[in-house]
């Protein structure tokens, strides 16, 4: 079947384009995604998934391109539509892109799970050799020559033996009266022509970004519109009992209150419910809210207190669960005797915590919204208003600007949500806007968990046997109130993937009741799940008397593929398949050895207080090994001077937009390492603002990030997320190698280092 | 009625003398340039510089701004770009960009004050300035490039 749908007519681009201008749309229906599956709830259309890229050849030469990814920072909305231009042999500098709205017509637009390239190069690619070719068509046809004798050479079709040549502008007319071709037709450059890919750009937003000029969801502005501060339940499913009418609109600008409902359960992408502060600008609104005086009936989840909860967890860690994962038999192999050792581990809640709070500016106009939201999923937006307020679906028009951060908080549109009920309560647009505080105190949290680690060691002091078992509030608990278990998808991040070449091997899960909203996080469950096995690998390393890396090494084993299916059947490997994504231990051992090589390894001369720990982890498809530099000095004090970090995420479109996503990762899981930690007092959040929930300044940070990108033309994976997971444990590797202290407990600010 | 100037232009406020500048920026004149990041001072994405050095406007009153002139990030660049931009555009330095405003605004203060920062330097003036894609290491050679270029 054809996949091309000609769209000329539609009208994607129209008021854009001039008349006679090439449009082309591609349509493919993509591999499920882990996303789709765990946020079943969120997305009705998830089964039906049609992603399209619409492209449009102007008269004058421009390239129009939509981006349909939101931009958070990851260069989605650079790289995608550079795979385009590069197979159109279009200049990227007269590449125009827009950013498209929210329309199930274009696939998932979820911007999250690390998928953008990995779903959307072929499409890309394939709709720049469409109308690379209609365009060397109408050349052909006009020129009197046959097409196979015709080529382009950025933005021009050249016929060669007379020399003639046609700008793109001129021949999009001719072009767009031809049939879409067939798919087979289609010609690839080959990858020695290739322009962009490969080679990268830098964001195509990048002037606007250090100008002021870049509008973000946090700068929409639209006539009319006032501004709303809301105080929520301080208790997840709290009501509101009572509170001050008056006193707010004793503040100047403060225009009125109103309540928004608390969701009915399960809470999913709805409001949390509390008072909102009109106003006519963010200030005002803030001011009045301090006086409202709030009373709240806080209702069940107020028995939430992280001590005792944490308590819990350990617990039911240390007892047996149900397998994930189940290869061999590794009781049998415990009673057999050998060193035993075992290991717990603890991973607090986090808080996405991007710079840019939640904001959302909606206009409702006669059971229209119209939405400016700082989004992942502009398709959530449109589907949690349409449920909240009772109008379809396309009545919902969602606009994305470009975003301050996201890390997955982006993907839950509570925030939207909130924006249309009060614009259609107070029958203006209103800007929603969240306070640091209220990012903090409201998130989807990133869960809490737990995990329990024993293995025998051999003679050899490999392990004949390695059980693994983990106990977390699972993210489906946003989406079913009656879920605790986890789910595949939690599971296959570091858990059921388990590469080491061990003969027993079983890794089980317990669920826990969730008393905060749990939501995903930057890389989500591998988090935790490699903070604990690449961390247990390095105590193992140290049981046995070996050197972390040849030890590591020796678990991955010889390359081979990895059958994980045989013992764990439901295993989706993040939704790709294993024929074209399988799980390759030679991947990891190439990581490795160019993270070895290139820290110097085994080679540094490494002083008192001084060490080195090593990591490596598969998630999103990528492989990545880190090797981490600490110093610590007698008062315990942590400077991280280097990293060094190898990754194999196949094919890599961008690679300079690569590095800075894996220089940005070590940031990151230097923050949650160090500092990140949300708990719970009586239900209510503890932390609110950067003072108590700190994440990693300039002088915390790792001083140098060196990134490595193994040359590869496998399929394109992940490059958002995979950098994190193996950075906590590295870090901590690195710890121990420098003070033979061994952290097994997140954040590091709970552990005394010093001597 | 408290009178100030921002990028060069006289402006009068009737408003709340309370109000910080930064809302005052954004909400009234529009200029949003200047982020929200954490109203405490403790992120840095409202840096802006009133009479040449680099401050907080989200914890600066008006009635702290009266009489002083204030630049945002909308002018830095006004005539050319400033040497601090150049830079960062060079070394590539935004992921999501919205703090880089701040960052911007603080570097190009440093420099005025230090044309040749060191490393040292550059840590304490700019850990006030968060950052949560993690641009540290670029944002620091950014500096660097453009402590060159003024050479």
């Amino acid at each position: 079947m054809n996949p091309l749908i000609d769209v000329s007519r539609r009208g994607f681009l129209q008021g854009i384009l001039s008349t006679g201008a090439l449009v082309l749309s591609v349509r493919l229906v993509p591999e499920s995604l882990w996303a789709a599956e765990v946020a079943a709830g969120a997305s009705a259309d998830a089964s039906a998934l049609h992603p399209s890229v619409y492209l449009g050849v102007d008269t004058d030469g421009t390239v129009y391109i939509i981006a349909h990814r939101s931009e958070m920072g990851t260069t989605s909305r650079t790289s995608l539509p550079l795979v385009l231009a590069d197979e159109l042999d279009a200049d990227w500098s007269r590449v125009k892109v827009q950013q498209a709205i929210g329309d199930a017509g274009y696939g998932s637009q979820d911007t999250d799970g690390s998928h953008s390239i990995r779903e959307f190069y072929e499409p890309m690619r394939q709709a720049g050799a469409t109308a690379r070719l209609m365009l060397i068509r109408a050349a052909a046809q006009q020129w009197g020559v046959p097409e196979a004798e015709c080529t382009t050479d950025l933005h021009v079709v050249v016929h060669k033996a007379t020399g003639k040549k046609a700008a793109y502008g001129d021949l999009a007319p001719a072009a767009a009266e031809l049939p879409v071709p067939k798919k087979e037709e289609l010609k690839f450059k080959p990858q020695s022509a290739w322009r962009y890919v490969g080679k990268g750009q830098s964001s195509y937003d990048l002037a606007d970004l250090c100008t002021g000029k870049a509008q973000f969801g946090m700068d929409a502005r639209i006539d009319g519109m006032v501004y709303a501060s809301i105080e929520r339940p301080p208790v997840l499913g709290g009501k509101v009992k009572s509170f001050d009418e008056k006193a707010p609109l004793q503040v100047k600008g403060v225009r009125q209150t109103l309540t928004i409902d608390t969701f009915t359960p399960p809470h999913h992408f709805q409001p949390l419910g509390g008072i909102a502060v009109i106003a006519d600008n963010t200030w005002s609104a803030m001011k009045g809210r301090k006086k409202l005086n709030p009373v709240w009936d806080n209702g069940p989840h107020a028995v939430y207190n992280s001590v005792q909860f944490k308590k819990g967890l350990r617990e039911t860690a240390r007892k047996p669960a149900k397998a994930a994962r189940n290869q061999g038999d590794v009781e049998a192999a415990f009673a057999k005797g050998g060193k035993v050792i075992e290991a717990e581990y603890y991973v607090p809640h986090l808080a996405h915590a991007s710079m840019e709070p939640p904001v959302a500016l909606a206009d409702y106009r006669e059971g229209k919204v119209t939405v400016w939201a700082s989004t992942q999923n502009p398709q959530a937006v449109q589907e949690i208003i349409s449920e909240k307020l009772g109008i379809p679906k396309d009545a919902v028009t969602c606009h994305v600007p470009l975003l301050g951060g996201g890390f997955g908080r982006k993907s839950k549109p509570d925030y939207a949500a909130e924006a249309a009920i009060l614009s259609k309560a107070v029958g203006r647009p209103v800007k929603v806007v969240w306070s640091r505080e209220d990012d903090i105190s409201f998130d989807y949290y990133h869960t809490v968990s737990a995990m329990y680690m024993k293995a025998a060691l051999g003679a050899d002091g490999l392990p004949t046997a390695w059980l693994q078992r983990s106990v977390f509030p699972s993210i489906g608990s946003t989406f079913n109130v009656d879920a605790t278990a986890a789910g595949a998808g939690e599971l296959q991040q570091g858990w059921t993937d388990l590469p080491f070449n061990i003969p027993n091997i079983r890794a089980e899960n317990s669920g826990a009741a969730a008393h905060l909203r749990i939501g995903w996080l930057r890389s989500v469950a591998n988090i935790y799940h490699a903070f604990a096995a690449q961390s247990f690998a390095d105590e193992c390393a140290h049981a046995a008397g070996r050197d972390s890396l040849e030890y590591l090494m020796a678990l991955i084993g010889p390359p081979r593929i990895v059958d994980v299916k045989k013992s764990a059947p439901d295993y989706p490997n993040y939704g790709g398949s294993l024929e074209a994504y399988p799980i390759d231990t030679a991947r990891y051992r190439r990581v490795m050895e160019l993270v070895a090589e290139k820290s110097g390894w085994g080679k540094q001369k490494l002083g008192k207080g001084q060490g080195m720990g090593i990591a490596v982890h598969r998630s999103f498809l990528t492989y990545v090994a880190t090797v981490v530099q600490v110093e610590v000095n007698d008062q315990g004090e942590l400077r991280i001077p280097r990293v060094d970090t190898a990754l194999d995420a196949g094919l890599v479109v961008n690679p300079e937009a690569t590095r800075s996503q894996f220089e940005g990762a070590a940031v990151f899981g230097t923050s949650l390492a160090r500092f990140g930690e949300i708990t719970a007092t009586n239900g209510i959040v503890d932390q609110s603002n950067f003072d108590t929930y700190p994440v990693a300044r300039m002088n915390e940070a790792p001083y140098q990030t060196n990134v490595y990108i193994v040359e590869s033309n496998a399929p394109p994976a992940g490059v958002g997320e995979p950098g994190v997971p193996p950075f906590a444990p590295a870090l901590c590797n690195a710890i121990f190698a420098a003070t033979g202290k061994r952290v097994r407990e997140l954040p590091l600010s709970r552990s005394n280092l010093g001597t | 009625m408290i009178q100030l100037k921002v990028n060069g232009v006289p402006r009068s406020f009737d408003g709340e003398p309370d109000m910080p500048l930064l809302w005052y920026l954004r909400d009234i004149l529009a200029l949003t340039g200047t982020k929200f990041g954490c109203g405490m001072a403790l992120c840095g994405a409202c840096t802006v510089h009133q009479n040449g050095k680099a401050i907080r406007s989200c914890i600066t009153t008006m009635q702290r701004a009266a009489g002083s002139e204030i630049r945002t990030i909308e002018d830095l660049g006004a005539n050319g770009l400033h040497p601090v931009q150049r830079s960062w555009m060079e070394v590539n330095v935004p992921q999501c960009g919205y703090c880089q405003s701040g960052q911007i605004m603080q570097a190009a203060a440093l420099l005025s004050q230090k044309p040749k920062p060191t490393d040292e330097d550059i840590d304490n003036i700019m850990s006030g300035n968060i950052c949560r894609c993690g641009t540290y290491q670029r944002i620091r050679a950014a500096i660097k490039a453009a402590a060159g270029e003024r050479a």
